[in-house]
């Protein structure tokens, strides 16, 4: 039985983290992620789970920390936002080369500067090349349920690499929502217990950790760390369908809302795919065929699958709360572009840039896109190729 | 009816409109809506503007936007008037309420023209008359709760009677101050 509740995005993984109950958990605090430690070293204190929680005294460390104790054979996490992440940047290597399941809760967060506490993509978008499993959630729901399947992909045997499970800040993280949670031991069962294959403290086969790779070794590694990211995307797959058993809720790699017959799409991540969702309902009310792709996994990133999701529209706007400062669009844009190019789509495509630092994005926000996107194919009225919303200079 | 009920909640720093805001999701989902609670964060510090909101409905809330066209404005400090458009996009079919012990004449000239319903509450009285001390969130909260009607009242004082004793089990002699301020308020309201 589904328990009915009502609880925030940071309430709602910490939850999860309870009821999974990993071994080992050392976190530094940053806002807007700092109530997930302390909501664990909560339920800690209360002898409501059993995790070692370790403070620590940067995010350099608690990364560090969570490496050392999944070398050494623990199931390990830690929680950071903005940047925190980006001083574990090293780190982060270094966890996903090492092929550790480490999962990260990460409630993304501009970084600095001008210095922003709210919500954009930037954190984990700079961490995108850093070989670690990204999911990200449309609300307090996604984010735990992305996060009660997380150990079984970073664990899988085919996978092994570490996953950032990811929400936005505030918007999903600090706004108290409904939620339907899994009962105790039905997630205890599906998450299991964590055997590792090779680890530090197994007397019986010792081993090295992180040693040098050679020239003649190093490109060998990578290639394995590819490989292991092309299975994950099927072990994602996988894992979905056996979540779906358990909850009632199939998830994919990404969601399609209103796409099949759509003339019009948005590809977007995070909380503003619900606001779209809404402007699609309402668009659709008067004849408007518009629809939504909202990417869950963008680590592997599905890119077959997306452009043939796309492949029937006649405009794309790709929406990115994240800059890559290439001065030509985000990172999400470049990504799909060249997932349509490479199936060679032909339709219109246009990269915009929202949300940056907070902004809020409106359902007033996505119908204008849609019409930007009408008018480009019945009337030739041009968008630029890379263009911001929202900006006051606009208002 | 509508689908879903917007609400906007102006206080300051340390007032506590996001705890009323996080209160109010609180009772309502206990009713079996769907609820949405959450604050709008700055630069927060003690006595800086700040808003709430609060989104109540029967159906599933996808949007993840803050509230622009709110049915109901909850002004948590009357001194707020002076500086922030309170009642920017508020729905003329709403409502207004203001905690002050002036008359809705009295405050309805510093409302911008707003042309809907202007309710004032003084909490300060009430919360004093009540608690001993100044706590203004009980009072608005049962303030908004007799305006809007989106929770029937006998319900309301059944779940926050609950949530009190939940809130306050390490000190249970603030639970019945608490229950007065909000009957004072269903009283006068």
């Amino acid at each position: 039985m589904a328990i009915r509740e009502r609880l925030s995005g940071n309430e709602a993984v910490s939850f999860a983290i309870k009821q999974i109950n990993p071994d080992v958990m050392p976190a530094f605090p940053i806002t807007p992620s700092t109530e997930i430690p302390q909501y664990v070293s909560t339920y800690i204190a209360n002898g409501e789970c059993d995790t070692e929680f370790i403070p620590v005294e940067s995010e350099h460390s608690s990364m560090s920390a969570t490496i050392g104790a999944s070398a050494a054979g623990a199931r390990a996490l830690t929680a950071t936002s903005s940047c925190g992440l980006a001083l574990m940047w090293e780190e982060l290597y270094v966890a996903a080369s090492n092929r550790l399941p480490v999962v990260l809760a990460l409630v993304n967060r501009a970084l600095s500067g001008p210095i922003n506490i709210n919500c954009d993509h930037s954190d984990s978008m700079g961490a995108r090349d850093s070989g670690w499993i990204q999911i990200y959630a449309e609300n307090n729901q996604e984010a735990y349920d992305n996060f009660v399947q997380a150990y079984r992909i970073s664990e899988h045997k085919d996978v092994m690499l570490p996953v950032m499970i990811c929400q936005d800040g505030f918007i999903t993280s600090h706004a108290v929502e409904n939620i339907e949670l899994l009962e105790d031991d039905v997630v205890k069962n599906f998450v299991g217990e964590y055997e590792p294959e090779n680890y530090l403290l197994n007397s019986e086969t010792p081993m090295a950790v992180g040693p040098y790779a050679v020239s003649n070794y190093y490109m060998e590694s990578k290639k394995a760390q590819t490989e292991a990211m092309k299975n994950a995307k099927q072990v994602i797959l996988d894992v979905a369908n056996e979540f779906a058993g358990i909850s009632g809720r199939q998830y994919g790699l990404f969601e399609e809302y209103r796409l099949e017959d759509a003339e019009y799409a948005i590809v977007m991540i995070g909380s503003a795919a619900g606001t779209t969702k809404d402007a699609i309902d309402s668009l659709r009310e008067e004849g408007k065929k518009v629809g939504l792709l909202k990417i869950r996994v963008f680590r592997p990133f599905p890119e077959k699958e997306i452009a043939e999701a796309l492949k029937n529209t006649k405009a794309v706007a790709i929406l990115d709360r994240a800059e890559s400062f290439n001065a030509h669009g985000g990172p999400l844009g470049s990504e799909v572009t060249q997932a349509l190019f490479n199936a060679k789509c032909t339709m219109e495509v246009r990269n915009y840039i929202y949300g940056l630092g907070g902004r809020d994005f409106r359902v007033e926000d996505a119908k204008n896109v849609y019409s930007e996107l009408e008018a480009l194919i019945t009337e030739g009225k041009e968008i630029e190729n890379y263009k911001y919303i929202g900006l006051r200079s606009e208002d | 009816m509508k689908d879903t009920v917007e609400i906007r909640w102006h206080g300051r720093g340390g007032q506590g409109a996001k705890t009323a805001a996080l209160l109010l999701a609180d009772v309502a989902f206990n009713t079996g809506k769907y609820v949405q609670g959450f604050p709008e964060y700055g630069p927060e510090r003690m006595g800086a503007p700040i808003t709430a909101y609060n989104r109540i409905s029967a159906k599933k809330i996808r949007v993840h936007s803050n509230i622009y066209d709110p049915d109901y404005v909850v002004v948590v400090d009357e001194t707020l008037l002076e500086s922030v458009d309170v009642t920017a996009g508020l729905n003329p079919e709403g409502a207004i309420i203001v905690n002050t012990p002036k008359k809705p004449e009295e405050i309805k000239m510093h409302l911008k023209g707003y042309e809907g319903k202007v309710y004032t509450i003084d909490a300060y009285r009430i919360s004093v008359a009540a608690l001993g001390k100044y706590f203004p969130n009980s009072p608005m909260l049962a303030a908004i709760v007799a305006i809007s009607g989106i929770i029937d009242r006998a319900t309301f004082l059944k779940e926050m009677e609950a949530s009190y004793k939940h809130k306050f089990a390490k000190k249970p002699e603030v639970i019945e101050g608490n229950m007065n301020a909000l009957k004072m308020v269903l009283q006068e309201l």
